[in-house]
């Protein structure tokens, strides 16, 4: 037996199940305002474009994003497993690379805002 | 006298429905799924907003309409079900130790929800 | 003292006969206050002498008599008749191969919970004459929680993982590991490490709970596993990306 290397992923898996806890209800609770046209001023171009333009902002969106990304990736992989998908291989390399091109993109966007 | 032990195999596919426990457990894993697509919505949501006033336009249209609507609602559910989980099992996987107790982790995890409440409100109110 | 006519459906099976298991049905005359394995005595008693089962204390102490009734994983000295409708099933512990009836083949859990090293490995060799290790109240409540683990298996018998990949070390094995690394005379930690922070050691768990849930003791494996991954990850960055931080 030798250790594993499943930190590298369990890691953003927990900091990313953290962050989610925190985050993402009220986030899905604004999106969903959004959706049903709530308020005309909700999320303005110029509004978000001016939270991107900081360094704090851009940070923030990028830990937010980027975690919940890699936290769901991880977890979805466990719960293929469990439905009884023991391609485990194939799926693992499949979500890790979704959640490593939302990574990327997010830099990107990030850069060019 | 012949050893000969049966061995009961587990359904791969099926096991979850044994006990309620295991179908909680599974709730709370799908959760992820709801999440992730969430995630990837911001993915492209930040992207068109990188892209100019006409496309971050282009996305909140896409965005409103029953199907959003459904989308956002599932999510949201998933969400709180993913917070209230994670939440509630923290005590066990961080405990803290102040001499010879533990905090009780009824304190713990209380901590958890006031945090979450009051980070709930901030954002809420800076997105409105 | 009332009595209850109580319809037991036991897992029977022969290994030099039987193919399959099948379920047998007693009827047993139980007095109110009997537990699952008073009524398994009665007919063990009374009415079939080869029904096979382990138990030895009756206090919820030795561990042996862990046994699925009604498809949750109890110690049948500790599941009281009164909480349970008129038929009760028990079955061998889920998870592990049927050696005959109730008994169950737990070589693999054996070998797996020998393989922490579960016992004391001190720092450096001391001579007796040096004294003993002493320990603070607040060192041994870091740990006194797993030490009353009486090793009754529920908890492999609960975790679906240990179910769906046989390998997993799985809760006991794992939390008894943690519980020699918690402690403060000791310092095995890195030879355990090996073993339990290995793919077929804490990384098969998935925090199910299912575990510390049915533990007749209230040791929380589940919790043991979880700070495991984090201190192993914690290990894992530590070595990898700052390796000139060699402990």
């Amino acid at each position: 037996m030798s250790k594993s290397n499943k930190p590298i992923v369990w890691g953003p898996f927990a900091a990313g199940g953290t962050v989610t806890a925190f985050l993402t209800p009220v986030l899905t609770l604004l999106a969903l305002f959004a959706a049903m046209r709530f308020s005309p001023d909700m999320f303005t171009y110029a509004s978000m474009h001016a939270f991107a333009s900081n360094w704090l902002g851009k940070l923030i969106i990028f830990g937010v994003i980027t975690l919940s990304l890699w936290h769901a990736a991880h977890r979805f992989r466990i719960t293929l497993f469990d439905f009884g998908v023991r391609a485990d291989l194939v799926v693992a390399t499949i979500l890790y690379m979704i959640a490593a091109i939302g990574t990327v993109s997010t830099i990107f966007s990030l850069l060019s805002i | 006298m012949s050893r000969n032990p049966y061995v009961r195999e587990v359904p791969k596919t099926s096991w979850f429905f044994r006990q309620p426990r295991y179908m909680r457990y599974m709730a709370r894993e799908v959760t992820s799924f709801f999440i992730g697509a969430f995630s990837l919505l911001l993915v492209v949501g930040l992207k068109r907003l990188s892209e100019g006033p006409e496309a971050f336009q282009g996305f909140l249209d896409a965005l409103r309409g029953p199907w959003g609507v459904l989308f956002c609602l599932a999510a949201l559910v998933a969400a709180v079900y993913h917070s209230t989980s994670w939440f509630n099992v923290t005590p066990q996987a961080m405990p803290i130790q102040r001499g010879e107790e533990f905090v009780p982790g009824k304190m713990i995890v209380g901590a958890h929800y006031a945090v979450w409440a009051v980070v709930s409100l901030i954002v809420l109110f800076m997105g409105i | 003292m009332s009595e209850r006519q109580i319809q037991l459906e036991v897992l029977r099976y022969d290994p030099e006969t039987d193919r399959e298991p099948r379920f047998q049905t007693y009827t047993v005359p139980c007095l109110n206050e009997w537990v699952v394995l008073d009524a398994l005595n009665y007919v063990k008693d009374n009415l079939d002498t080869t029904v096979s089962y382990r138990w030895s204390c009756h206090m919820a102490v030795c561990g042996s008599c862990g046994m699925m009734i009604n498809g949750e994983p109890k110690l049948a000295c500790k599941a009281f008749i009164h909480e349970y409708p008129d038929q009760i099933r028990v079955e061998p512990m889920a998870h592990f191969p049927i050696e005959r009836d109730l008994v169950t083949v737990v070589e693999d859990f054996i070998t797996k919970f020998a393989s922490v090293k579960p016992y004391l490995i001190p720092k450096e060799d001391k001579p007796v004459s040096a004294g003993e290790f002493k320990q603070t109240p607040a060192e041994l409540m870091k740990f006194k929680q797993y030490t009353l683990c009486i090793n009754c298996m529920l908890c492999y018998a609960a975790c679906p993982q240990y179910g769906l990949v046989p390998e997993f070390l799985g809760p006991a094995a794992i939390s008894m590991a943690h519980r020699y690394n918690q402690d403060s005379r000791d310092g095995g930690r890195d030879q355990r490490q090996e073993v339990i922070a290995s793919h077929e050691g804490v990384w098969e768990c998935s925090f199910v709970g299912a575990c510390s849930e049915v533990c007749p003791k209230h040791v929380d494996p589940a919790g043991a596993l979880q700070q495991v991954k984090v201190a192993s990850t914690i290990d894992w960055y530590k070595e990898h990306l700052m390796p000139w931080s060699k402990k």
